[in-house]
């Protein structure tokens, strides 16, 4: 398949960027979004131009290093999957394919279509962790979990920290990436020790850090490679609320 | 009072706040709409006119009428608040942004704020036909019967007054639904059970309003 590309080329930072059109032939209907960014980049190499810069890791939708919004969609069309689960087959060919990068004021462009997402980091580093000495395996029964309580939290716990529900929220905001931990934590016995200091830490640190309110439209949860629910920002809530007035 | 302004400053806490004057003021629409259904008992607004005395005298009404003013401004400035720090935090627009994909018409924002400001507009327009002239005007020359039929039997103020019902209703179908959001309150359980009483206060009590223009302008 042949494809037109619109592609995000920032140099740094400070760098104003702008789109510049490419065109990459024969491309495998089966080889993946990255896929067709690495041909295209091996042919700008060939040229002696500077391949585009793009975030990615594991390419199997578990490590949440990449994230492209692709024809105005965070991780492309479709439902459930990361930028690296995005077939080429479900474009047309000779399409043009815009692509650019997560666009909020808390994750500033580094290069091309990396962003810094170090955001996200700190909000974690503000609460969402136990403090308490793991150590070696625990007797399996020792502490007991409820199945529903077992099966929320690790709906909760399987977010990958990408950040696609910020590049598709139209406020920018993290909501869903913060209840997705203040959700998971908070179900289980281990996490509830301190849960309002956690809540109240973590939400004062997304405040900070500039992302916008959730204003309830609910286009992260569309956009999830995980497909968090958005009812774990109604868990967050609760939380929050519990932890102000008690 | 810190612990009100650090709740005041989250984000969170913003729309807490936001939830509860917004859901406040529903509770003010039932009772509103209530006392219209008056209107059409055919007495010649007797029964109307005995209400809106009682409610324009009684102490305790005149007490939750600040209450509910002090709950509408909370509720603006919160949401302004809200929306413009919202529109900070995406500086450099995307080239293509396929949000409607995702999301429904009456949840995106620019409707929101569009809706709610002609929401408010609209209540300017209500309180200067009726509220002021029943309680600042020395000789109020009508009753309160009269001022109301004499309002809608003009087609232009009927159809401003539909037309702001209309984004009412826009308002409250992603409002309502809302409100339990940010209070925790929705969950997978309840959805329905939200979702359905939220279908009395964005069909039913605009469809309610709406049926005062209509029996003045065609029925009267
Ligand atoms: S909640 Fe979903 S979209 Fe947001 S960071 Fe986690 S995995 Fe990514
Ligand atoms: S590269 Fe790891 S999730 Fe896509």
């Amino acid at each position: 398949m042949d494809f037109k590309l619109k592609i995000w080329r920032q140099k740094n930072r400070d760098d104003r960027g702008r789109f510049v059109d490419y065109e990459v032939k024969n491309v495998s209907p089966d080889a993946s979004f990255l896929e067709m960014l690495d041909i295209l980049n091996v042919d700008l190499v060939k040229r002696g131009e500077e391949p585009v810069a793009f975030d990615h890791d594991c390419r199997e939708g578990i490590c949440g290093s990449c994230g492209l919004v692709v024809n105005g969609r965070s991780h492309g069309p479709g439902r459930g999957i990361a930028t690296c689960e995005l077939r080429m087959r479900g474009f047309k060919g000779g399409e043009t394919i815009v692509a650019e990068p997560w666009r909020a004021k808390s994750f500033p462009i580094l290069k091309d279509l990396i962003v810094d997402r170090t955001a996200l980091d700190r909000i974690i580093a503000a609460g969402g962790y136990i403090s308490s000495k793991t150590g070696a395996v625990p007797e399996a029964n020792s502490i007991q979990v409820p199945k529903p309580a077992a099966e929320e939290a690790m709906d909760a716990a399987s977010c990958i920290g990408c950040g696609a529900c910020v590049a598709a929220c139209p406020n920018s905001s993290a909501m869903l990436f913060v209840a997705a931990k203040v959700s998971h934590l908070a179900l289980l016995p281990q996490g509830k020790v301190e849960r309002k200091e956690r809540v109240l830490k973590m939400i004062e640190q997304m405040d900070k850090e500039g992302f916008g309110n959730c204003s309830n439209n609910y286009a992260c949860e569309a956009e999830c490679p995980k497909k968090i629910s958005v009812t774990h920002i109604a868990r967050l809530n609760r939380e929050f609320i519990l932890a102000e007035i008690s | 009072m810190n612990k009100f302004t650090a709740l005041y400053r989250s984000s969170v806490g913003k729309k807490i706040i936001m939830s509860l004057s917004g859901l406040f003021l529903c509770t003010f629409l039932v009772v509103h709409v209530v006392i219209n259904l008056f209107l059409f008992k055919q007495d010649g607004g007797e029964t109307y006119n005995r209400y809106s005395e009682f409610m324009s005298s009684n102490p305790f009404i005149r007490t939750i009428e600040i209450v509910l003013f002090a709950g509408l401004i909370a509720h603006v400035i919160s949401g302004t608040l809200v929306w413009l720090k919202n529109r900070a935090s995406r500086p450099v627009a995307y080239e293509m942004y396929q949000l409607k994909d995702n999301t429904t018409f009456t949840s995106r924002t620019p409707m929101l704020t569009a809706s709610a400001s002609l929401v408010g507009f609209f209540l300017v327009i209500h309180l200067r036909t009726f509220w002021v002239p029943n309680r600042f005007w020395e000789t109020a020359p009508q009753s309160n019967y009269d001022l109301v039929a004499a309002a809608f039997s003009d087609p232009v103020y009927s159809l401003f007054y539909i037309v702001a019902l209309v984004f009412l209703a826009f308002h409250l179908r992603h409002g309502f639904q809302s409100g339990f959001q940010t209070l925790g309150l929705s969950d997978k359980q309840y959805k329905w059970l939200i979702d359905s009483v939220a279908v009395i206060f964005w069909l039913f009590i605009p469809l309610m309003f709406a049926a005062m223009p209509a029996y003045f302008l065609w029925f009267k």
